[in-house]
């Protein structure tokens, strides 16, 4: 048994940290292939970088998914955050159920037909009220917001759950009006979760291709759509570039985060510490 | 009102006919669905009372909390607070603050933001409202730690600022539930005193919710017993303990020997009953308005029986005999539980009045109870 694991457990390791890194490693690695081939080394170069600051369509594309997914986020924040609210404070109501199952369906549905049901019912939209004109930025937020108000909902939702409903009665009983309780009581407590909340529906508008792919129309083609369509033609070194960049802000948002939090809680900790201590 | 209560001549509000309730409840009932919470209660509170309604879980105590502070509408009734009528008002304008059993501190904001937050609702001017906050955090003894978050302090120390933070606003009306619950038996030993001494300091009437009895009868002025949505009887702590009307009442307040029996002699002054289970006759000291055969119940309280190796002088009644079962040693009191002759197991505690007990009752000891025609207390429900 003892001389199983010996051998076991490290190769899962490996294997696991294989799985997970060696594509990321292959990719940070070849995007400073000096070679425009990329599966030939070529030596160190870090032209393709330059390159790419020097590519509009690729830094417009970025630009406009940035925007995309920041604008995405918050309506996706202010209408999960509304759902949530209404599942979990309005207590028993006539199509609670159905509301429960709709929010949560862009979790498991098929991007697909997200997508597609999306674009018809724009085209359908344009056709009776003249709205929206056409296929653009409009549509992708909308479609965006759409499925990622489902994730925020979700995460909210258990945020609120936890949250002792006694303190939003004290508020009331303290004489703030249920308007003033949420924004003064409810807001601030449940906002590490609204945070997490945007950050996870920019994530998921960032790197969204398909639901974009429908609901985009000329001049508004999505980072995601750039990189996709130019792989198509064969991989560019730029785009190795491109993703080592992303990747770079991405790992270095996550450490930041976790730093702040791990020392959040090592101060609360060690506040409570100090409390019991003086209590004694 | 310390003071009022030392005169001779204080009068108690709730045994002078022309006193004007401070808060009267009448006929409340509420519903939910079909489960009856609180059922045709009707309660009348005065000014500067500290009133604790116990009961167990599910009695409708907290519903009744509840609606005091508005967050329940009852379904019928009405509720009138220094003589006005309370419906359709919603908490956050009633002059009535409640401190929560979680505390429900608000995580985010500082001791003294959290004691402040009522203040500012009522739109008072800055320096008001920091002279009353700072005046209140004195007067809980917390000042040193105004700038402290909720989760830096201790579950005392939350404790004293969700009364605080209830008590700054001057309400009419203080609602608390289970408002020592989650100390620990130290600490609620102590609070029960600061209590009652904020209540007289402040003058504020209080109505505190709980289900701890020995809590209730340190508190109040007086207790409302519920049971099943009723109020089932108010009194003094005295009266309830003491004189309790019903057999739930005597056995859910401390704890209490109940023996079956009917009556066998009466007069106006005296009464002998027949227990079978007691196997005695059991003679009290003044008349009882029952039908003559009817069951009755009688209750002993277990420190009010005497225990003795040796038959009492008259052993012709109020006297039974049995073996002595298990033996608790308390320090200060010993309990025992006899066994009678016809199985009834009878609890007894007597003080320890010596450290060093010549003859000490032991296990298998044959004893003899005897009590007091005085302390047998007639149930006839």
């Amino acid at each position: 048994m003892n001389q199983k694991r010996s051998w076991f457990l490290p190769a899962c390791l490996i294997a696991g940290f294989a799985f997970l890194y060696v594509p990321i490693l292959s990719l940070v690695i070849f995007s400073f292939n000096a070679s425009k081939l990329v599966t030939v080394w070529g030596g160190f170069s870090a032209k393709w970088y330059a390159e790419l600051l020097g590519n509009s369509q690729i830094l417009d594309a970025a630009w406009l998914s940035v925007r995309i997914a920041a604008i995405n986020a918050s309506l996706a924040v202010v209408l999960g955050t509304m759902v949530a609210l209404v599942l979990t404070r309005l207590g028993p109501f006539r199509g609670r159920a159905l509301l429960s199952g709709m929010a949560t369906a862009p979790l498991v549905m098929p991007e697909v037909i997200t997508g597609l049901s999306m674009l018809l019912l724009f085209v359908s939209l344009e056709q009776w009220f003249g709205w929206p004109q056409g296929r653009g930025v409009t549509t992708i937020v909308i479609a965006h917001a759409t499925f990622s108000l489902a994730y925020v909902a979700v995460i909210v939702q258990s945020r609120l759950t936890q949250l002792d409903e006694s303190i939003e009665e004290a508020a009331l009983d303290l004489g703030a009006r249920p308007a003033k309780v949420f924004f003064v009581i409810t807001l601030p407590i449940i906002a590490p979760a609204l945070i997490s909340g945007w950050l996870l529906a920019f994530t998921l508008s960032l790197d969204d291709l398909v639901i974009a792919s429908f609901t985009s129309g000329p001049g508004s083609t999505t980072l995601p759509m750039v990189i996709f369509s130019k792989v198509r033609l064969g991989v560019s070194p730029e785009i190795n570039a491109l993703a080592t960049i992303l990747i770079a802000i991405v790992a270095i948002a996550v450490v930041v985060a976790g730093y702040f939090m791990k020392r959040q809680e090592s101060m609360r900790q060690r506040d409570i510490q100090r409390a019991i201590a003086a209590n004694q | 009102m310390n003071e009022a209560r030392r005169n001779d001549k204080y009068v108690p509000p709730w045994t002078d006919p022309k006193a004007e309730p401070y808060v009267r409840i009448e006929k409340v009932t509420k519903k939910f669905g079909d489960f009856v919470a609180v059922d045709d209660v009707s309660l009348n509170i005065y000014k500067n009372e500290l009133f604790c309604l116990l009961g167990g879980s599910g009695c409708g105590k907290s519903t009744l909390l509840r609606m005091l502070a508005g967050f329940e509408q009852p379904t019928s009734g009405s509720i009138y607070l220094d003589g006005v009528d309370m419906a359709g008002i919603p908490p956050y304008n009633r002059p009535v603050n409640m401190m929560f059993q979680s505390y429900a501190l608000f995580p985010h904001m500082s001791v003294e933001d959290n004691v402040a937050f009522g203040l500012k609702q009522e739109r008072l001017a800055k320096n008001e409202v920091s002279k009353r906050v700072n005046d209140m955090l004195g007067l809980v003894q917390l000042a040193q730690f105004a700038k402290r978050k909720p989760h830096q302090l201790s579950g005392g120390q939350r404790q004293r600022v969700a009364l605080a933070r209830a008590l700054v606003k001057q309400p009419k009306l203080l609602l608390l539930d289970e408002p020592l619950g989650a100390l620990d038996k130290k600490l609620r030993e102590q609070t029960q005193f600061e209590l009652v001494n904020l209540q007289d300091r402040t003058g504020v009437t209080f109505v505190v919710v709980t289900h701890d009895q020995e809590e209730a009868m340190t508190l109040a002025s007086r207790i409302g017993v519920m049971n099943q949505g009723r109020i089932v009887q108010v009194g003094t702590p005295t009266e309830i303990y003491e004189f309790p009307t019903t057999r739930f009442v005597a056995d859910f307040i401390g704890s209490v020997n109940m023996f079956e029996g009917r009556i066998v002699d009466e007069d106006n002054d005296f009464v002998r009953i027949g227990a079978e289970d007691a196997r005695c006759t059991i003679f009290i000291n003044h008349g009882v308005a029952a039908a003559p055969n009817s069951t009755l119940w009688v209750a002993i309280r277990p420190e009010k029986v005497n225990i003795s190796r040796e038959p009492p002088p008259d052993a012709s009644e109020n006297c039974t005999t049995g073996i002595v079962q298990d033996i608790a040693y308390m320090g200060d009191v010993s309990i025992f539980n006899v066994k009678l002759d016809g199985g009834k197991v009878v609890k007894v505690t007597q003080p320890n009045l010596f450290r060093h007990a010549e003859e000490t009752i032991t296990w298998e000891d044959r004893v003899y109870l005897h009590w007091h025609p005085a302390s047998g207390v007639v149930l006839l429900q």
